[in-house]
């Protein structure tokens, strides 16, 4: 029951997207419907996507969607086509093929539906045994299918390579002293009230009321990092891995460049030492199955890494959950930084 | 059939077809990415409804429980989630770029710029 | 009789914070302007998360849950003040003034400015 009603919040969302034309609250809504979609997983069971969801979803997309709207410098939509009629044509006629699609599918938690009759049963009742990891979703994740998680894994790496050569040479932030820059000398005049435009709420000084974000954001960082370390540490026994690890640890990096400018933020984390980890988790992982091969075994075959096939499963699990959440956080946090670093009064 | 049955696969494609909706009908790309991101989340929801079994916890295997949701879905979700954000990532600053080079992010006006260039 | 009484007492917050949650839902609705309205969302995040999370607590079959949860109140405590402040001081800035009733209502001030 509780499923149906949060559906009905995601399609009431959905519609709403329709109507508005404001794209600051387009991109709040976007962000309600992923959170929405995360609580419907916790409720069917699937915690690790709902986390990632929350994370991702809510979190970093909100976050770039805002940051490209300061970019573009458009607010409104110019006009709102809310009918159609072609596009209407088009969906409802998709929509009822894909209804009479459903038809011959079994009913919704059906135990003896056939997706739960092949494969899966073999994961419930081996994996413990196989990987002595418990959490079932990342010993499939890193374990059996390892090298679909290593082609997303360069997936992500390759986007974020391309936000790199999209955005990142030639409308660089100006550099400058962090210090300066980020206006947060006590003596320094805080900036005219009226300056519009700023990508980064951080960096128009003002030190007296940003006190309290300041405050409250130093305080939630050193959570933040340790929940992130925590989550990749323990995504063997609960929900959590790299990826959620990943997005957790450049979500408290993006709280700190909100709360005191890029320019600070890229002090602690320079675009070199960034560039490098993007590709040092990419790596690291494929490195594991490489020493595999070396020790005799198959491409990401873990059971060769040690003695004992099960502590070599779980080292080599570990290994790579370790590149995939050092890859993922330094892609998101690559891409907010090219993002936010962006100069919008360059633009025109 | 009782209730959920396929009721549950229904609204997900009304919510597929919403997205695709606002991918074809509206002019404005950050609204049209976003809309792309609403029926990737949709088709999300439907693996997922897929991997509920009936009466099972999540798949963390513990002593006292005998069923468990399907892992599989789960497994290919959780990363197609942060690969989805990273290529929309990439949209959106393909978006800037195209800011950058007409001055605007509605599909009518650039096509006539473009018409006006060639 | 203990857990009767702790069953009781739980659901008694929880109905207690859904109520809550109703009432600054409607008030987010129906108050004037952005400040109004962000009283009503004090509300949800603070009274109803709250009681719901007490609640829970009381529900709770071990300790590690019931601290995980105390957890999560202690950090909604943390940050929503924090962002209502954002909050606030970002609609200052954006020059949206507050909504000052029916007498001299300031032009920009008056409750039809956007949110």
């Amino acid at each position: 029951m509780i499923n149906i009603s949060l559906l009905m919040i995601m399609v009431a969302t959905a519609l709403g997207l329709v109507w508005l034309r404001n794209l600051l609250a387009v991109v709040m809504f976007s962000g309600i419907f992923s959170l929405t979609a995360a609580s419907l997983w916790v409720v069917l069971g699937a915690v690790d996507v709902a986390f990632t969801e929350a994370s991702v979803g809510a979190g970093i997309a909100t976050v770039l969607g805002l940051a490209s709207l300061a970019l573009t410098r458009t607010e409104h939509e110019k006009r709102t086509r809310v009918f159609h009629l072609p596009a209407l044509i088009v969906v409802l006629v998709t929509g009822a093929a894909l209804i009479y699609g459903t038809l011959d599918m079994p009913g919704w938690g059906d135990p003896d539906a056939p997706i739960h009759t092949h494969v899966a049963p073999r994961y419930i009742e081996d994996s413990l045994a196989e990987t002595g990891v418990p959490n079932i979703v990342t010993s499939v994740l890193a374990s059996y299918r390892g090298f679909d998680t290593l082609g997303e894994t360069t997936v992500i790496f390759t986007a974020g390579v391309g936000v790199l050569v999209l955005l990142g040479r030639g409308r660089r932030y100006p550099v400058a002293n962090p210090r300066v820059a980020a206006g947060g000398g006590p003596g320094r005049a805080p900036a005219a009230p009226g300056s519009e435009g700023a990508a980064v709420p951080g960096d128009s000084g003002e030190m007296r009321f940003k006190a309290i974000l300041r405050v409250g954001g130093k305080l939630l960082i050193p959570p933040i990092l340790l929940f992130a370390f925590y989550t990749q540490a323990h995504g063997e026994l609960g929900p959590g891995g790299g990826f959620q690890a990943g997005v957790i640890f450049a979500s408290a990096f993006i709280l700190y460049a909100l709360l005191f400018g890029v320019p600070m933020a890229r002090a602690v984390a320079p675009a070199s030492v960034l560039r490098g980890t993007l590709a040092l988790g990419v790596l690291i992982y494929a490195g594991v199955g490489i020493a595999g091969v070396l020790l005799g075994g198959n491409y990401l075959d873990y059971s060769v890494l040690a003695h004992d096939p099960v502590h070599g499963q779980e080292l080599g699990i570990i290994l790579i959950e370790l590149g995939v959440g050092i890859t993922v956080a330094s892609a998101m946090m690559t891409v907010f930084f090219v993002f936010a670093g962006q100069d919008p009064q360059q633009v025109d | 059939m009782d209730f959920p049955g396929l009721f549950n696969y229904w609204i997900v494609i009304a919510l597929m077809m919403i997205g695709f909706y606002i991918v074809i009908s509206q002019g404005n790309l950050v609204k049209k990415i976003f809309g792309l991101n609403i029926f990737q989340v949709s088709v999300f929801v439907f693996y997922i409804s897929m991997g509920k079994v009936e009466g099972g916890t999540a798949p963390i295997l513990a002593p006292g429980f005998a069923t468990y949701t399907n892992p599989i879905p789960s497994v290919l979700i959780l990363t197609a989630i942060v690969v989805g954000v990273a290529t929309m990532a990439v949209g959106l600053a393909l978006v800037v770029r195209i800011r950058d080079a007409f001055g605007s992010i509605e599909d009518d006006e650039i096509a006539k710029l473009e018409g006006d260039v060639t | 009789m203990v857990a009767v009484l702790l069953d009781g007492l739980s659901w008694l917050c929880l109905v207690a914070g859904v109520l809550a949650a109703l009432i600054g839902g409607i008030g987010l609705l129906r108050l004037p302007d952005v400040f109004s309205r962000m009283h009503a969302a004090g509300l949800i995040d603070t009274l109803a998360a709250g009681l719901i999370i007490v609640g829970l607590v009381l529900q709770s079959p071990s300790w590690t849950v019931a601290v995980k949860l105390i957890l999560i109140i202690v950090f909604i405590l943390f940050t929503s003040p924090t962002a209502t402040h954002a909050l606030a001081r970002a609609a200052l800035h954006g020059r949206v003034l507050p909504w000052l009733g029916d007498r001299s209502s300031p032009s920009e001030g008056a409750p039809s400015s956007k949110a």
